[in-house]
């Protein structure tokens, strides 16, 4: 069994690290802010992702929003699910709706990031 | 993640309360707090709209009551509609346009016994109000803002039979009709017409009785409250105009496409800011034209992207764009040069650097169920 990690941004994007790989999303409190999830525009295999860097974009019925990459790394997968059903991001945004998945290049990097009880308290002071 | 909006110093609608309690995501919208969506959200709200009947809180427009003995022909000073052969219980679209034949705002104008009843944008109506008393005032026309008025709208395929439970002559009323009544004692203005592209009704009422009426409409098992997300999605697949974007004080009404709105008398006659513009623009055609666009796949392209020809130049640009819940796929309305205002003509949207396909269709994008008796 290995240990799994989930740490948190204050852009509200998750990350969840298994090893050296890595599962990207956004929060279940982003798409509630966001509303119904139209369209999601995700990274190819293969591109290098910087921490903070734009990795995605997602689309609500009003708006679109930049999604960043929690963690340096190469992307290895992305969700191809959520072309056909961007609702998932909705429906199931720290499961299913995830975006895309990389192989972390810098995993100190996850020190600078919020677990879930910080990410929890950052989420109420939001009011 | 984006940045949230910032809430400054704001006004409030009679309704405030109550969207509160329903649970609104409420912003700032042309300095009033109005709610955005409601916790079932703008997808939702929308398709129930359509389905049934949504209720939504409009008070933030400005309602004015125009007054005097020529106030028709003086209001035609301002506006190219037809106001002089408007019958009374009529409502008709128009908008004040400058010298240059740009639109200062658009409005609808009813009128009523011995007055007419005009409703404006919120984010124009002081300057409307101010310039209406500047230019009729010297005519003899009283010039009331109705500040002391909600108005809320009824819409969807339900709502007429929602409201005939309470205002039973107002299933007699026709679209673009204005009628008064009286809903549980309360006495109401009602007009036949709204910004969704359904059937429904706007209601005028004493800004004291709104949260009771809402309340009794929202108790009916049809309605749900809909928010300005919902509404702005409703309107753009209904091909609406929203001020501001589709058109504003650079766009002409026949660019914007909305000269069936200027009567052959009005065309003929002139008499209104920027009439000798609108005429040789009748008269030799327009240079850009507003435009559906239809985006192939599932990518919205959002206000001010770049519409470009097939051989890559740029001929005109999204003033608004979204998607459509009942359209199942995303929408655009904008300006393109005439030569590609043809439905059918393929260009390309650029979004992010990559060029979206999409096709310049016929306005609405889906067909209004307006009552028609």
């Amino acid at each position: 069994m290995s240990v799994m990690t989930i740490k948190y941004t204050k852009d509200h994007e998750w990350v969840r690290v298994d090893g050296d790989a890595a599962t990207v999303g956004i929060t279940d409190y982003a798409q509630g802010q966001l509303g119904d999830v139209v369209f999601v525009e995700l990274p190819d295999a293969g591109r290098e992702l910087n921490q903070g860097g734009e990795a995605a974009v997602v689309e609500s019925v009003k708006a679109a929003s930049e999604v960043y990459s929690p963690v340096s790394g190469a992307v290895t997968e992305s969700n191809a699910a959520l072309l056909d059903t961007p609702a998932l991001v909705n429906e199931s945004a720290q499961n299913e709706g995830w975006f895309f998945k990389l192989t972390l290049s810098n995993p100190a990097e996850l020190d600078s990031l919020m677990d879930e009880a910080a990410y929890k308290a950052y989420v109420a002071s939001l009011g | 993640m984006g940045a949230e909006i910032e809430a400054g110093e704001v006004l409030t609608t009679p309704l405030d309360g109550l969207h509160r309690e329903l649970g609104a995501r409420m912003a700032p919208f042309a300095g009033y707090a109005m709610p955005i969506n409601y916790p079932a959200g703008i997808l939702k709200e929308h398709l129930h709209c359509r389905d049934k009947a949504g209720l939504f809180d409009v008070s933030h427009m400005g309602q004015v009551r125009l007054s005097g003995a020529n106030v028709d022909r003086a209001l035609e000073t301002l506006i190219p509609g037809d106001i002089v052969e408007l019958p009374a219980g009529r409502q008709r679209y128009s908008m004040f346009t400058n010298a240059e034949g740009g639109i200062l705002d658009d409005l609808m104008v009813a009128r009523g016994e011995d007055h007419l009843f005009m409703v404006v944008n919120a984010a124009c109506k002081a300057a409307d109000i101010a310039h209406m008393k500047a230019k009729l005032e010297p005519l003899g026309v009283t010039v009331e803002a109705l500040v002391d008025r909600a108005l809320l709208a009824l819409q969807g395929a339900e709502a007429a039979a929602v409201l005939a439970r309470f205002i039973p002559s107002s299933a007699a009323l026709p679209f673009m009709g204005m009628g008064s009544g009286n809903f549980a004692g309360v006495p109401v203005t009602l007009t036949r017409s709204g910004y969704t592209g359904e059937d429904g009704f706007e209601i005028s009422c004493p800004a004291d009785a709104a949260d009771f009426i809402a309340r009794k409409l929202l108790a009916e098992s049809e309605v749900a409250p809909i928010g300005l997300g919902a509404r702005d999605s409703l309107r753009l697949e209904a091909g609406l105009c929203l001020y501001g974007h589709d058109i504003d004080a650079t766009t002409t009404p026949i660019e914007a496409g909305l000269a069936w709105s200027i009567s052959k008398r009005r065309r003929a006659e002139g008499g209104f800011p920027g009439a000798e513009v609108v005429q040789r623009q009748l008269a030799e055609g327009v240079a850009r034209r507003r435009v559906g666009v239809r985006p192939e796949g599932r990518q919205p392209a959002r206000e001010g992207t770049e519409i470009v020809a097939e051989d890559g130049r740029v001929i005109g640009r999204v003033t608004s764009g979204g998607f459509g819940p009942s359209l199942g796929g995303p929408m655009a309305m904008g300006y393109v040069e005439t030569a590609f205002a043809q439905a059918g003509t393929k260009v390309t949207l650029p979004v992010r650097g990559k060029p979206l396909a999409a096709e310049v269709v016929k306005l609405p994008f889906v067909a209004q169920r307006y009552y028609r008796g």
